[in-house]
């Protein structure tokens, strides 16, 4: 997490708060993501946790701080007088670098499996066609649905479609992936195969930012844990630390709840 | 009383002229509007208010305003201000103005029943602008809406029949003149509401068709 001269992170907020209303959502947030990483978020609900990572990609504004992207400044650039929010095709340049996978998927549903793995990559990034779609067929083999992809997402279940979310997000070749509850709105039993794809790409060095409730995820996948409760980062720990010895007692609490 | 349907069949080359020249005004109408329509989705949904304000504006007075007092509007009053127009360009004008209206509404209203989440995944993965609108955002509005749109055709197509009144040779003007030449009314009407409903019946079958689509997108955004 803290970068001990190991270069850039990845990922970095220095300072991030937001605020909706009078309501603080999260408070300076210090946080460095570094290549290879899969960085676990939990929290109580409302704690920030979604807003966190919809920051990063600037679906969400933050108030005041800087987040770096490979040691680029996401949604604002430098002017001669101090900084200015990035023109539209800067930040959706910098969106492209960035996989992101929803909690309700947002599959496009006008579009197949394949159709919306290979969207993004042709129209977005200009990529070519028969690459793009070489890359997209072996990343839906990956993620174990060869055989769905020229259906539709209205006839998939909630773990393909979510599956089929990750395969869209990969082909971007992203520098990072978030990961927004991606198991919260499925059936108890389609959790595991999403899971699964999930472990899979920590394994292989995906840098990952992932809210969950997933304890067993976090403790298994994640290089560090951030516990964030009313938008401050509470505890940042190994997986093992956090689970076995909690350093705060808010974060001992939280977790009791889990290991009962 | 003997009916003449002879006459009919003998002078069917102006029923079909008439056919002719009622599907393509209000085809190219119908996509000039679409296209009309589309563009106002932006003003009828910016942020500002009063832009919006002037833009719902439009599309409400497009709305009330009666067809017929539209065209009687654009080909006999506009001429009073120094534009005239001749016949086919006031009733093309006519048509997409009164339907440009109804389909930013349609377009509208099916823009704000697409879930948030679509248009916030289009950008996330770096879709922004026109591109945004052309590949994420119309294609879903259009399928959500197909079956609204295909109902607005039908009305136009209907409401195309006052353009007879600026002489527009449309299909119940030729029945009209049909009709008031060999004085025919029952044969020659009778022959136009055929062609009007099998027309019809024809859009009609295409928008059950979309609507099978309509509800397949429905529920993947369940």
């Amino acid at each position: 997490m803290p970068e001990n001269g190991r270069g850039t992170p990845t990922v970095e907020l220095r300072g991030v708060s937001k605020s909706f209303g009078q309501h603080e959502v999260l408070s300076s947030i210090d946080l460095s993501v570094m290549s290879g990483e899969t960085v676990c978020v939990l929290g109580p609900s409302g704690s920030g946790k979604t807003t966190l990572l919809r920051c990063i990609n600037w679906l969400e504004t933050p108030d005041t701080g800087a987040i770096f992207l490979r040691g680029t400044r996401i949604g604002m650039r430098t002017t001669p007088g101090g900084t200015a929010p990035m023109n539209d095709g800067d930040l959706a340049a910098i969106r492209t670098r960035i996989g992101m996978v929803f909690q309700h998927f947002n599959l496009w549903p006008h579009m197949t499996a394949l159709g919306n793995v290979i969207e993004s990559p042709i129209h977005v990034q200009r990529r070519p066609r028969e690459e793009v779609m070489r890359e997209a067929e072996h990343l839906l083999e990956k993620v174990g649905l060869a055989d769905k992809r020229n259906v539709y997402p209205a006839y998939l279940s909630g773990g393909q479609m979510q599956r089929v979310a990750i395969a869209r997000a990969l082909a971007m070749r992203p520098d990072v992936l978030l990961f927004d509850e991606a198991t919260s709105a499925l059936d108890p039993e389609l959790v595991g195969e999403v899971l699964a794809v999930m472990k899979d790409l920590a394994n292989d060095g995906m840098t990952m930012i992932v809210v969950t409730h997933e304890m067993q995820f976090a403790r298994e996948a994640a290089s560090h844990i951030v516990f964030l409760d009313k938008g401050r980062i509470v505890e940042v720990s190994t997986a093992d630390e956090i689970f076995t010895n909690p350093k705060t007692e808010r974060t001992r609490q939280f977790l009791e709840r889990y290991n009962r | 009383m003997t009916l003449r349907f002879e006459i009919v069949l003998k002078e069917w080359p102006q029923f079909a002229i008439g056919l002719g020249n009622t599907v393509w005004l209000c085809g190219v109408s119908m996509l000039l509007s679409l296209v009309l329509g589309a563009l106002f989705l932006a003003p009828l949904t910016a942020h500002s208010r009063n832009v919006r304000r002037v833009a719902q504006t439009f599309v409400d007075a497009g709305r009330c305003v009666p067809f017929l007092l539209l065209t009687y509007f654009v080909y006999f009053a506009l001429p009073a201000v120094g534009i005239i127009l001749d016949k086919w360009t006031a009733a093309l004008a006519t048509l997409v103005l009164y339907n440009t209206a109804y389909m930013a509404e349609i377009l509208r209203a099916g823009w704000v029943s697409l879930p948030p989440g679509q248009i916030q995944a289009g950008r996330a993965f770096g879709f922004r602008g026109f591109r945004l609108l052309r590949r994420i955002i119309l294609p879903q509005v259009l399928i959500a809406v197909g079956p609204v749109i295909g109902n607005q055709l039908i009305q136009l197509i209907k409401d195309s029949a006052f353009l007879s009144i600026i002489t527009i040779p449309e299909l119940t003007y030729a029945a009209n003149s049909v009709q008031s030449y060999y004085f025919v009314p029952f044969e020659s009407f009778i022959a136009a509401t055929l062609l009007y409903w099998m027309l019809c019946s024809g859009i009609e079958w295409v928008v059950r068709r979309s609507e099978r689509w309509a509800s397949f997108v429905r529920r993947s955004h369940a």
